[in-house]
C-alpha cells in the first residue's frame, strides 16, 4: 500500500529525514517511535503533504502512485488521512458542515453520489458512537473551544467518517488522560480492518498497549535506528531513548540485523 | 482646490435656500444651532489629507461632485420595495429613514410600544421631549471638531429620535433602516439619529444602511447615543451601501455610571466609507465592547477611526476589529484609547487583525494607547497577514480543495465578529453576504 524509499526531507535548508525506507501493507499497524526531534512528526507531515517540507531525495509510492506529486487534498481524496497533534480550529463552520464537505469530496472522487444534510446526519450519528461523542459537538464550530481530549476525539471522528485506506495518527495520545486514551484507541481499533493500514506516531509506549502494532520503527536523528515487533516498544519503555544515541553510529549494521530478524 | 471651494459653496447655497423649509419656528435654538454649524462648515470645509486624521482617506473625489443635499424627501419607497431591506421578526419594531428623512408610513412600533421612536423634527417640537433633546443633541458629536459633523448639523431637520424610558427592557430589537434611494444621479443625504437610553433600561438596536439601487451618492450620518446610569444597549451597525457610494458616519456614545454599551459595526459597502466611533466614559463603572469587521474588495476603501476615552475610574473597554481585504482594496484602522489622569483601575483591551487576500490590497493600521493614570490594565495589538499555511494544510488533509479551504478559513476569520451578533436574522444575512462575497456555499 505504501512504500517509502530512501526519503530525505529538509525544511528551510535543514535536513530532517536522512534516508527513511519503510513498507506498509494493508491490514498492518506500524508504530513510529523516537525521541523529540528524531523526525517522526516530520515523516507524518511529509506523507500528508505539508508544503513546508521539501523532499530532497527518495520517493513514496501509495498504491503504486507517486504520492509526493499529489497536493494534500488529492492525497486525502485518495484515502490518506492524518490525525493532527494540534488540530486547527475553524470558527463559524460547524463540525457537521465541515465533515459533510470533506465526506462529499471523497464521495465525488469515488464517483458516488453526495449525501444531503439529512442523510449525512444519520451517518454522522452512527460514526459518532465510535468515539462516544455527544451530538452537541456536531453543531459546534470545528474544534473551537474543544478541550485537548475533545479535539483528539474529533480527529478520530473525522477518520471514522472519511474511512481512509491509510491513517497516520500524529501523537494522538499526547495530552490524553487514560479514559480518553481508551476511547480514542478503541475507536481506531474499530476502524482498523484487513483492507486499511494505520501508522501511529508516538513518543510513548502507552498507546501501544491499546493499539497493538505489527511493527515498530524507532527513529533517531532522521534515520531508522531500530526496527522490530511490538516487544521493541516495551524495550524502549524500559530503557528510554538515550541508549539509541550511542548506537546510532553503527546503526547500519544493527538495522540489517533487526530487519532480517523481523521479516 | 478650486473644486473644493465650489462644492462648499454649493452646500452653502443649498443651506440658504432650505432654511425656510425646516418646520421648527424662526429664532429657535435649533435654528441657531444649524447656523453655527454652517458657519463652522464654511470655515473648515470637508477634511483633506493634510489633516492627520484623514491622512489615508482622500475625499477629493467627493468634493468634486456637485451634490445636492436632501432636506425634504421627494421620493416614495413602496412597502414592496422595502421588503428586501427589512426582517420579518423586526417588522413591528422598525424605523425607516429614506435619504435621511423619517418615513412614518413605513415605520412601525406595534411590537415596541414601550419605547418612543419618532421623527426627530417632530420630537423637538413636542413638549414632552423638546428639553431632553436639547440637552443631548449635538453634544456627543461636536460640530466644532469635524467639518462633516458640522455639515450634517447644518441640515439638521428630519431624523430619528429614540427614547428607551427608565426601567424598560425592550424585548424585540429595534431596527433603524437608513435607505438611500438616489433621486437624481447625485445627492447628499444626512441621516441624524439620537438615542437616549434612560436609567436601567435595556435594548437592542440594529442600524442598517442600504440602497434601493446602485448610484453615486453621499451619505453623511451622525448618530448620538446617550446611556444614562445603569442603561444597557446592544447596538449593531451594518453598512451595505451601493459600491459607488460615499458613506461617512460618526457614532458618538456617552456612557453613564454603571452602563453597558456593546456595539458591533459591519462594513461591506461603499466606494469610500469612513466610520468614526467615539465612546466617552465619563462616569464610573461603565463598560463597552466596540467591535467591527470590514470586508472590502476591488475599488473599495474603508476607514475606521475609533476613540475610546476613559475619563473616570473603574471602566472597562474591549475592542476587536477585523478586516478582510481582497483585490486592490484599501482599509484604515486607527484606534485610540485614552486613559485620563485619575482614571484608575481602567481595563482596556484593543485588537485589530487584518487578512489580506490579494497582494494588491493594503491596510494601514494604527492602534494607539495614551495612558495618564498609573493603576491600569491596558493592552493593544495589530496584525496584518495572509491565511495560515498550517490551517490550509489541515483542511487539505480532509480532502477539501484549496479554494474552498481558503474560503472556509476566511469565513471563519469573519465569524469571530459576526458570531457576536445576537439577532439571528441579521447574523444569518451577514453570513450569507460573506459567503456570497467569497463565492462559497455552505449548506447544512
Amino acid at each position: 500500500m505504501l512504500e517509502i524509499r530512501n526519503l530525505h526531507t529538509a525544511v528551510e535548508g535543514n535536513e530532517i529525514l536522512k534516508g527513511i525506507s519503510l513498507t506498509v501493507n494493508k491490514g498492518e499497524v506500524h508504530a513510529i517511535m523516537g525521541p523529540n526531534g528524531s523526525g517522526k512528526s516530520t515523516l507524518a507531515k511529509v506523507l500528508a503533504g505539508h508544503p513546508a517540507y521539501e523532499v530532497t531525495k527518495g520517493e513514496v509510492l501509495y498504491e503504486g502512485k507517486n504520492l509526493l506529486e499529489m497536493p494534500p487534498d488529492e492525497r486525502a481524496r485518495a484515502g490518506v488521512f492524518m490525525a493532527f497533534q494540534y488540530p486547527i480550529e475553524v470558527p463559524g463552520v460547524s463540525n457537521a458542515q465541515f465533515l459533510r464537505l470533506a465526506y462529499n469530496e471523497r464521495r465525488k472522487h469515488l464517483g458516488e453520489e453526495e449525501l444531503d444534510p439529512l442523510e449525512f446526519k444519520d451517518l454522522l450519528k452512527e460514526r459518532a458512537k465510535i468515539v462516544d461523542m455527544d451530538a452537541s459537538f456536531m453543531s459546534r464550530s470545528v474544534n473551537e473551544g474543544f478541550s485537548g481530549g475533545e479535539k483528539k476525539r474529533n480527529e478520530i471522528l473525522q477518520m471514522a467518517v472519511l474511512e481512509p485506506r491509510l491513517a497516520i495518527l500524529d501523537e494522538t495520545d499526547s495530552g490524553l488522560d487514560i479514559d480518553a486514551l481508551r476511547v480514542v484507541a478503541g475507536g481506531v481499533n474499530q476502524l482498523h480492518n484487513t483492507e486499511n493500514a494505520v501508522i501511529l506516531v508516538t513518543h510513548y509506549q502507552r498507546l501501544l498497549n491499546y493499539i497493538v502494532p505489527d511493527y515498530v520503527h524507532v527513529l533517531a536523528g532522521g534515520r531508522i535506528a531500530r526496527e522490530g515487533g511490538k516487544e521493541l516498544a516495551l524495550e524502549l519503555e524500559a530503557k528510554g531513548y538515550d541508549w539509541l544515541k550511542t548506537e546510532t553510529a553503527d546503526s547500519q549494521l544493527n538495522r540489517v540485523a533487526v530487519e532480517t530478524g523481523v521479516r | 482646490m478650486s473644486q473644493l471651494v465650489k462644492s462648499e459653496s454649493k452646500y452653502q447655497s443649498a443651506f440658504r435656500n432650505v432654511q425656510s423649509s425646516f418646520s421648527d419656528s424662526q429664532g429657535s435654538w435649533l435654528e441657531r444651532l444649524r447656523a453655527r454649524a454652517m458657519d463652522r462648515f464654511d470655515e473648515v470645509g470637508l477634511p483633506s489629507v493634510r489633516e492627520e486624521e484623514w491622512k489615508y482617506t482622500n475625499l477629493a473625489a467627493l468634493a468634486k461632485l456637485d451634490l445636492d443635499p436632501v432636506v425634504i424627501s421627494r421620493v416614495e419607497v413602496s412597502a414592496e420595495t422595502l421588503k428586501a431591506f427589512t426582517h420579518p421578526e423586526l417588522a413591528n419594531s422598525q424605523v425607516v429613514l429614506v435619504n435621511g428623512i423619517f418615513q412614518k408610513e413605513l415605520s412601525s412600533l406595534a411590537g415596541a410600544s414601550e419605547i418612543v421612536a419618532m421623527d426627530l423634527s417632530e420630537a423637538v417640537a413636542d413638549s414632552r421631549y423638546g428639553d431632553l433633546i436639547r440637552e443631548h443633541l449635538a453634544r456627543g458629536a461636536d460640530y466644532m471638531q469635524s467639518g462633516l459633523t458640522a455639515l450634517n448639523t447644518a441640515f439638521l431637520g428630519s431624523g430619528a429620535f429614540i427614547l428607551i424610558p427608565r426601567n424598560v427592557s425592550l424585548e424585540v430589537p429595534l431596527h433603524i433602516l437608513c435607505l438611500s434611494d438616489p433621486e437624481g444621479p447625485e445627492m447628499t443625504s444626512m441621516p441624524r439619529v439620537l438615542v437616549v437610553s434612560e436609567e436601567n433600561s435595556s435594548a437592542t438596536i440594529v442600524e442598517t444602511y442600504s440602497a434601493t439601487k446602485e448610484g453615486q451618492y453621499f451619505t453623511n450620518v451622525v448618530v448620538e447615543i446617550v446611556l444614562l446610569d445603569g442603561a444597557r444597549l446592544e447596538h449593531y451597525r451594518v453598512q451595505r451601501e451601493s459600491n459607488s457610494a460615499f458613506h461617512v458616519a460618526t457614532t458618538a456614545a456617552d456612557l453613564g455610571r454603571g452602563s453597558s454599551y456593546d456595539t458591533t459595526s459591519i462594513t461591506l459597502g461603499g466606494r469610500l466609507s469612513r466610520h468614526d466611533i467615539n465612546v466617552i466614559m465619563d462616569h464610573e463603572g461603565a463598560e463597552c465592547w466596540v467591535d467591527g469587521l470590514y470586508l472590502v474588495s476591488t475599488g473599495q476603501h474603508a476607514d475606521t477611526h475609533s476613540m475610546i476615552d476613559h475619563k473616570q475610574p473603574n471602566c472597562s473597554s474591549h475592542q476587536l476589529y477585523k478586516g478582510i481585504l481582497d483585490g486592490n482594496s484599501r482599509a484604515v484602522f486607527n484606534g485610540k484609547i485614552f486613559v485620563r489622569h485619575g482614571a484608575q483601575k481602567t481595563d482596556a483591551m484593543q485588537t485589530n487583525k487584518n487578512l489580506l487576500l490579494s497582494p494588491e490590497a493594503r491596510v494601514d493600521t494604527k492602534p494607539q494607547l495614551e495612558i495618564l493614570a498609573d493603576d491600569v490594565k491596558c493592552a493593544h495589538g495589530a496584525a496584518v497577514g495572509q491565511l495560515d499555511e498550517d490551517e490550509l494544510f489541515y483542511l487539505g488533509t480532509r480532502g477539501i480543495h484549496a479554494e474552498l479551504a481558503r474560503n472556509l478559513l476566511t469565513y471563519g476569520f469573519a465569524e469571530e465578529v459576526i458570531g457576536k451578533i445576537k439577532v439571528e436574522s441579521i447574523r444569518a444575512q451577514l453570513d450569507e453576504a460573506v459567503l456570497h462575497r467569497l463565492n462559497a456555499r455552505l449548506d447544512v
